[in-house]
């Protein structure tokens, strides 16, 4: 089994458990996309005061990690912001 | 004293109602008395499953209106002396329903019953709410899908909230074949991800539709699904069952080639 495992490509099965796990993390975080939409646009608007944000680039997202506090995964907001320019450093 | 479960995925198509039949002919095989209740009004399909579909007089929204006492309503399966369907009105829809109604109907059927076992339709509106009222546990029925199993998570979290604190997994359709070439979840899989007590493995089995177009629900039949169903039952009432090992599906097959009834 260990051996055709290794030549064997990811079955389409672990795809659909990963998947899985992940629409399950904000469905159980009872976040709707509507709500992530606005803390998107917030985060935004505040970023924004200070620097200037790549929006194509931006992803945030409701994910999951690990805890150092509770035992196993808790929801996390990921965000990656990729900055074009800080504002503050041309005064 | 009577236990009420019900029979309940989120998402349609999964076999809720097939496993309603299946798990309630086997209790009453296992000589518990039985009644199963359809709770899908608008879309009453157990009657066909259990093939009792030409004995239909009075249904649940006549029990609930007071125009039948429960006793008229109640269809005797011939095969089975302690099996009994309340079946679904046709002609109404969920509305015709309140949860209080429901849960008072299924209180009133604990005396009589050993177990009394709710067909709930799919969704989460009305019909979910009444099929769930008077429910002390809950099976969740889910396929190896996505889909399926995102409902039936959401489910779960709906049974909490509505203090229905046991709840068991019962995975549907699963293909041996493909799980083992990676192409399907396991049942340890979709266990692991919805995190409640897996009661029973029903795995994919032409026989389930044969059955059905004939109406006559196959637990207890040497078919590999049949055996599935009878093992949920004898869980329920509270035996040891181990699960079917399924890897054997094949030579299975070819030896009982033949050998069905």
């Amino acid at each position: 089994m260990r051996l055709t495992d290794f030549f064997k490509k990811k079955g389409t099965g672990s795809i659909a458990k990963d998947r899985l796990k992940l629409v399950l993390v904000s469905d159980r975080a009872g976040c709707s996309p509507e709500v992530m939409e606005q803390i998107k646009n917030d985060i935004i608007a505040v970023i924004s005061k200070y620097i200037e944000i790549d929006l194509e680039g931006l992803d945030i997202k409701i994910t999951q990690t690990e805890s150092e506090l509770h035992n196993g995964p808790v929801p996390a907001l990921f965000a990656n912001i990729p900055i074009k320019d800080m504002k503050a450093s041309k005064k | 004293m009577g236990e009420v479960i019900v029979v309940t995925s989120g998402k349609g198509g999964v076999g809720k109602t097939t496993t309603t039949a299946n798990v309630g002919t086997g209790l009453a095989m296992l000589d518990k008395k039985v009644v199963l209740i359809d709770t899908d009004i608008g879309l009453r399909n157990l009657d066909v499953v259990l093939g009792l579909e030409n004995r239909i007089v009075y249904n649940l929204v006549d029990v609930i209106e007071g125009n039948c006492r429960i006793r008229n309503a109640l269809i005797k399966d011939k095969r089975y002396p302690n099996l009994y369907l309340l079946p679904a009105a046709q002609t109404r829809d969920k509305n015709a329903v309140s949860p209080e109604q429901m849960k008072k109907l299924a209180d009133e059927l604990r005396d009589e019953f050993d177990y009394i076992l709710m067909d709930c339709p799919a969704g989460i509106e009305q019909g979910f709410r009444n099929a769930i009222a008077g429910a002390d546990k809950a099976l969740v029925v889910t396929t190896p899908e996505v889909s399926a199993v995102r409902d039936a998570d959401r489910i779960i979290g709906l049974l909490e909230a509505n203090e229905i604190h046991e709840t068991y997994l019962i995975v549907n359709r699963l293909r041996m074949d493909m799980v083992k070439r990676g192409d399907m979840m396991s049942s340890d899989d979709v266990t692991e991800i919805l995190a409640i007590d897996l009661i029973g493995i029903v795995p994919d089995d032409e026989n389930i539709v044969i059955s059905a177009n004939q109406g006559e629900p196959l637990v207890g039949s040497d078919s590999l699904a049949g055996r599935a169903y009878m093992n949920i039952a004898r869980r329920l009432i509270g035996e040891e069952v181990p699960f079917l090992n399924l890897n054997e599906r094949n030579s299975f097959f070819s030896k009982l080639f033949g050998r069905r009834k």
